[in-house]
C-alpha cells in the first residue's frame, strides 16, 4: 500500500510513482509472466522463486497462444517494494521470460479463482449449505444423498469467505485454481 | 546451403562455425559420436582434463583471458555433474561458457539408465540458461542460440545436453545466419535522462569515486579504454573490485587499490566518505559493502550495469543506468565534454588531500623476516621479477588470493583469473592452463595455496600433456590459512581442522608429473628461484614454504561499515561481535 494512501495506478519506473520504495511493510502482488512454453519454464520461475526465497502465494499456469508457443503464469506473491522489485527484475532476466507485468502496480486488474468444494451433511446443515451456496452464486456440479460439490468463481476472498461459511456444514475437501488475473480497459 | 549431417557432426560445425578454436573435455558413453567427429578434423583443438571440473575452470581461464567464450564437452550422468562447481563460479563471476554435456538415448530418459542424470533439472539454477535438445533437426540452432545467450547481455554459461540418438541421427544443418536469435536482446544502450543526472553531479561533486568492477573487463578492451580517459580527464579517484582487477592500470595516479573486506584503506574509506559514488559494471557485493546499513552514508549514487536484477538489489541508488559500460561511459563522456567538461576543482583538490593522508597510513605494511619468507614478500618479488612481461596471473581462493590482488599490479584487463563471487578452491590451477592454452608465449601464473592447489592438482598431467608451461607459485603455510585467520579472530584460537598434518613433497610430486619443482624457504634465495621458474620451459610446480602464522590484513570484519576496518594484528582484540560472527 502506498504510504500516501494513494490508489496504485503506476509503474515502479513512473515519475507518480507514489510508493515508497523503502517501506518495509508486505505488499501483495500479483505478476502476470509470459514465457515460451517449453519444457522447464515453470521450474526455472519456481526455481527462482524458491532459490531467492520469495514467496509463493498462488500459481496458475497454461498456454495463452499455441501457434506462437506463449504461457502465461500469474503468481501472486507478497514481500517489501524493493523485494517485489526485485523479483520482477530477476524473472525478467530469465531467458524464456518474455514479459512481466506487476499487475497490481500497473492498474486495476480483475482477479478470479474457480474453487470445487466437497461438502457432506444430512440434514439442516445439508439445506443450510445449499441456501449459502445460492447466496454465493455457487453451482452444484455433483450431488448425492450425503453430498454436495459446489463449484464457485470468485475473487480469493470470497472463495475463503464461502469456505469459512461451509466448515461447519460438513465441509471435507477443497481444490482451487489459484488467481487467474488481466488487468481491466484495453 | 542445405546440409545433411549427423548430430555429431553438427556440433563440430556449429562450433567451428562459431569460430571455436579450442574445446576442453573428457569423453564418455554419451558423448561418443561427438568424439569420433573431434578425431576427424583438424580445426578444432581438443584439450583433454583429468576432472570436467577443472575442464571448466580452463574453459573460465581461456574465456578470461581472450574476451571469446570457453567451450567444453563432457559426458552424461557424472561428466556433467562434475562440472557444476565450474558452471556456478562462471555464472557469479559472469564468464561466457558454452558446455556441451551428453545424456543418455531420448528413449532411455527418466528410466535411471547408466550413466543417467537430470542434467538440465541440476544445471537450471547453475546456468544462465541451458537446454535439453530431443531433436536433431534442432541441433544447429540451439547451440547458435548458446553462443548468443552465453555471450550477449551480462554473460554467462549456458549448457546444452545432448542425447546419444540425436548426435547420431541425421537432419539438416542450419547455418548461424539462419538462426532465429529469440527475443533474447538485451538492452545495452542506456537512458539519455539518466545519464545527464550522472553528468550533473560529476560536475558538482566534491568527494567522487569510481567503483568499478567486472562489467568493464566484460564489455571489452574498448570500456578500459573509455574508463581510463574518464580518469584522465575528470581527475576522479578510482578503486575496483576484485574482478576489476586491470581495467584501470595500477601505475595509474588516481588508483586507490582494491576495495572490500581486504582492500587498502584509502579506498575503502574513500568509499565510506565519499558524496558520490559511480558504480561502473560491479554489484555490491558484501564483501564490498560490509555492513549494508553503514555502508557509504553521505552519498548519491549512480549505477553502470547490463543487468536490471543487479540494480536496488543490494544497495538503493539515486541513478540507475541500465546498459553496457562502453555505450554507457562513451555516451557520458561524450555529454559531459559538450556541458564544458566541468569539475569541481575545489572539492576535488581537497578530497585528495584526504586521500593523501589516507594513503599516508600505508595499509599494506608488513613485518618483514630475513629468516622466514613472509607471503607479502614472496608476492612483492614475484611482482619486481615478473613486470613488464606479457603476464597473465591466476589465483586459487583464500589468503594468497587477497595478498596477490594487493601486492600485484594489473596494467591491463583480462590479465588477472580468479573466483571472486563463489569462491572456488581449486580454481586456479586449470584456470591457468586455459589461460597458457589461449596464449601460448605467455608467463602463466597461478599464486596458489597449497590446500587450494591440492584440489585440482591431477590437472598437472593436462599441463604436461599439451605442454602448458603453466609456473604453479604456492605460498605453503601448512594451514587452510583463511579459514585458520577466521578462527583466530572469531572462535577463540580453536584451530578446528584448518591444517594438514600430511602434505606431499611438491618436488617429488612435480617429478612424479615429469616437471620441475622448486622448494624455497630462504628470502635469501627467493629471488633466484623466482628467476629460476620464470625461465625453464615448462610447468613449473614451485613450493614457497611462507610463515604458517600471518594474517591478511586489513580487514573489514564481517558486520562492520568501512570505516571500522582492522590495520594490524594489535587491532583485532575482541572486534568482532556475535553477529558478525554468523556472517561468512
Amino acid at each position: 500500500m502506498s504510504a500516501l494512501n494513494i490508489k496504485k495506478g503506476s509503474t515502479s519506473h513512473s515519475a507518480y510513482d507514489l510508493r515508497d520504495s523503502h517501506s518495509q511493510v508486505e505488499e501483495s502482488h500479483t505478476l502476470a509472466i509470459i514465457v515460451e512454453n517449453e519444457p522447464g519454464v515453470l521450474a526455472r520461475v519456481i526455481g527462482l522463486f524458491s532459490g531467492r526465497g520469495y514467496n509463493i502465494d498462488s500459481l496458475t499456469v497454461a498456454e495463452v497462444d499455441h501457434t506462437g508457443h506463449r504461457s502465461r503464469i500469474t503468481i501472486v506473491t507478497s514481500g517489501t517494494p524493493a523485494v517485489i522489485d526485485q523479483i520482477e527484475a530477476q524473472l525478467g532476466r530469465i531467458v524464456s521470460v518474455y514479459e512481466v507485468h506487476d499487475l497490481t502496480a500497473e492498474g486495476p486488474a480483475v482477479q478470479r479463482e474457480l474453487a470445487l468444494f466437497k461438502v457432506a451433511g444430512k440434514g439442516d446443515a445439508r439445506i443450510e449449505a445449499l441456501r449459502l451456496a445460492e447466496i454465493f452464486r455457487a453451482n452444484v456440479v455433483d450431488s448425492t444423498l450425503e453430498s454436495f460439490i459446489f463449484e464457485m468463481t470468485g475473487t480469493p476472498e470470497k472463495i475463503d469467505a464461502f469456505a469459512d461459511l461451509m466448515r461447519p456444514l460438513g465441509l471435507r475437501e477443497i481444490a482451487r485454481t489459484g488467481v487467474a488475473a488481466l488487468s481491466r480497459g484495453a | 546451403m542445405t546440409k545433411q549431417m549427423t548430430g555429431a557432426r553438427m556440433v563440430v560445425q556449429a562450433l567451428k562455425d562459431q569460430g571455436v578454436d579450442v574445446v576442453f573435455g573428457y569423453p564418455g558413453g554419451a558423448v561418443l559420436p561427438i568424439y569420433d567427429e573431434i578425431f576427424q578434423q583438424n580445426d578444432i583443438r581438443h584439450i583433454l582434463v583429468r576432472h570436467e571440473q577443472g575442464a571448466v575452470h580452463m574453459a573460465e581461464g581461456y574465456a578470461r583471458s581472450t574476451g571469446k567464450p570457453g567451450v567444453v564437452l563432457v559426458t552424461s550422468g557424472p561428466g556433467a555433474t562434475n562440472a557444476v562447481t565450474g558452471l556456478v563460479d562462471a555464472l557469479m563471476d559472469s564468464i561466457p561458457l558454452v558446455v556441451l554435456s551428453g545424456q543418455v538415448p531420448t528413449f532411455m530418459i527418466g528410466t535411471d539408465g547408466f550413466q543417467e542424470a537430470d542434467t538440465v533439472g541440476i544445471t537450471r539454477p547453475c546456468t544462465k540458461h541451458n537446454w535439453l535438445v530431443k531433436d536433431t533437426a534442432k541441433l544447429s540452432e540451439t547451440i547458435h542460440q548458446a553462443f548468443h545467450v552465453a555471450t550477449s547481455g551480462r554473460p554467462g554459461p549456458v549448457l546444452i545436453d545432448i542425447p546419444k540418438d540425436v548426435q547420431f541421427a541425421t537432419a539438416t544443418y542450419t547455418p548461424m545466419e539462419k538462426t532465429r536469435l529469440q527475443h533474447y536482446q538485451p538492452r545495452t544502450k542506456g537512458d539519455p535522462e539518466a545519464i545527464l543526472r550522472l553528468v550533473e553531479m560529476m560536475e558538482t561533486a566534491e568527494r567522487p569515486i569510481l567503483y568499478t568492477g567486472g562489467g568493464v573487463v566484460n564489455s571489452g578492451p574498448a570500456a578500459s579504454a573509455l574508463l581510463r580517459d574518464l580518469v584522465a580527464e575528470t581527475d576522479f579517484p578510482i578503486t575496483s573490485t576484485l574482478m576489476g582487477l586491470g581495467s584501470y592500470p595500477a601505475s595509474g595516479k588516481n588508483w586507490l587499490g582494491m576495495l572490500g573486506m581486504h582492500g587498502l584503506y584509502e579506498a575503502n574509506l574513500a568509499m565510506h566518505g565519499c558524496d558520490l559514488m559511480i558504480n561502473i559494471g560491479a554489484r555490491f557485493d558484501d564483501r564490498i559493502t560490509g555492513r549494508v546499513k553503514d555502508f557509504s552514508p553521505h552519498s548519491r549514487k549512480a549505477h553502470i550495469d547490463i543487468d536490471p536484477s543487479s540494480i536496488n538489489k543490494v544497495i538503493r541508488v539515486d541513478v540507475p543506468i541500465v546498459g553496457d559500460v562502453t555505450e554507457v561511459l562513451r555516451e557520458v563522456l561524450r555529454l559531459w565534454k559538450e556541458r564544458g567538461a566541468r569539475t569541481n576543482k575545489a572539492g576535488l583538490e581537497k578530497w585528495w588531500k584526504q586521500i593523501a593522508e589516507w594513503r599516508a597510513v600505508d595499509c599494506l605494511a608488513f613485518k618483514n623476516s630475513d629468516k622466514t619468507i613472509k607471503p607479502q614478500y614472496a608476492l612483492q618479488r614475484l611482482e619486481a621479477l615478473t613486470k613488464g612481461m606479457d603476464r597473465y596471473i591466476t589465483t586459487e581462493v583464500g589468503q594468497h588470493q587477497m595478498w596477490a590482488a594487493q601486492f600485484l599490479g594489473f596494467e591491463d584487463p583480462n590479465r588477472w583469473m580468479t573466483s571472486g563471487g563463489l569462491g572456488t578452491m581449486g580454481y586456479g590451477l586449470p584456470a591457468s592452463i586455459g589461460v597458457q592454452v589461449a596464449h601460448p608465449e605467455a608467463l602463466v601464473i597461478n599464486v596458489a595455496g597449497e590446500a587450494s592447489w591440492l584440489m585440482n592438482m591431477q590437472e598437472m598431467g593436462t599441463a604436461m600433456q599439451f605442454r602448458a608451461p603453466v609456473k604453479q607459485f604456492i605460498l605453503n603455510n601448512e594451514r587452510l590459512g583463511m579459514v585458520r585467520q577466521w578462527q583466530e579472530l572469531l572462535h577463540g584460537e580453536r584451530y578446528s581442522h584448518s591444517w594438514s598434518e600430511s602434505l606431499p613433497d611438491f618436488v617429488k610430486l612435480a617429478e612424479a608429473f615429469g616437471c620441475k619443482g622448486i622448494k624455497c624457504s630462504d628470502p635469501r634465495d627467493l629471488d633466484d628461484a623466482i628467476m629460476e621458474m620464470i625461465r625453464y620451459d615448462g610447468p613449473v610446480i614451485f613450493d614457497c614454504l611462507v610463515e604458517k602464522h600471518e594474517n591478511c590484513f586489513p580487514m573489514i570484519p564481517s558486520g562492520k561499515p568501512h570505516n571500522e576496518m582492522l590495520l594490524g594484528e594489535a587491532d583485532t582484540q575482541g572486534v568482532i561481535g556475535a553477529k558478525g560472527a554468523v556472517l561468512v
